[in-house]
């Protein structure tokens, strides 16, 4: 994965280490949209963000210990809609199925928005080419095997990460 | 008036990013070089994401406007 062309595309190196819906958002959409501009795409996932890798994708959000993040309503007319919740840490963590509820609002609120989702965005890495690293140190700290992945994905370690990035014009940890 | 006379009309309405962009891009990749692509949004980001496209792919970008929230852009594949 060494660049050795000087005139070769331009080169994205991302890491991806969170495994909650609303941070797989973030290397899906940078590494399609880089993809798309012809760039040459690296997504190194580690840590949380190894679970993205696999076939079904289980990505839920938490608010919980997230109190920024704004809770919206995907129904009902627009000034409701536009209501940001306040979301208070005691409610979110003695309400059971507080989480599962927060993920089919955020889901539902984006897609009624027109954005598309997680598996449609990863998809669309894999057919621009995107590589999609797993890292082997973490895989067998949490027991993942390679067969655990979508076949498309690569196995790497941090060498492996360190040369693409080294060669890459724009890296960002997420 | 439409003084650029398109080859292929893409209609983006109602889709944000990143999929404008990913779209023009399989659009554009069916095209024959010189010919026009004519893309459509509804995404606010969409013209300084087309103008970034556009300089990064080398597809020209022969004109950008907007209507009522309604975003036209005619690209010419290089």
């Amino acid at each position: 994965m060494t660049k050795s062309n000087p005139n070769a595309p331009k080169r994205l190196a991302l890491i991806a280490s969170k495994g909650t819906l609303d941070w797989a958002y973030p290397p899906f959409i940078l590494g399609s949209a880089a993809g798309a501009m012809g760039w040459e795409v690296g997504i190194f996932f580690t840590f949380y963000g190894l679970t993205l890798l696999k076939p079904e994708l289980t990505a839920a959000v938490s608010p919980l210990g997230n109190p920024a993040m704004p809770m919206k309503m995907p129904f009902g007319p627009e000034n409701f809609q536009n209501i940001s919740w306040p979301m208070p840490n005691l409610l979110m963590a003695n309400v059971p199925g507080f989480e599962g509820l927060a993920t089919t609002l955020m889901k539902q609120t984006f897609k009624n928005k027109g954005v598309a989702s997680v598996e449609e965005l990863r998809d669309v890495c894999v057919d621009l080419g995107v590589h999609l690293v797993g890292c082997q140190m973490t895989m067998d700290v949490f027991g993942f095997k390679r067969e655990d992945f979508i076949p498309q994905a690569e196995i790497g370690g941090a060498a492996t990460f360190l040369e693409y990035a080294a060669d890459a014009d724009v890296q960002l940890f997420i | 008036m439409d003084v650029i006379k398109e080859d292929q009309v893409l209609d983006c309405t109602g889709l944000l990013c990143p999929m404008p962009i990913v779209k023009t891009t399989k659009a554009i990749k069916e095209l024959e070089a010189g010919q026009i692509l004519k893309m459509i949004s509804t995404d606010a980001g969409s013209p300084p994401d087309i103008a970034a496209w556009s300089r990064q792919t080398g597809n020209e970008l022969l004109l950008s406007t907007e209507d009522g929230g309604k975003f036209v852009f005619f690209l010419k594949k290089a």
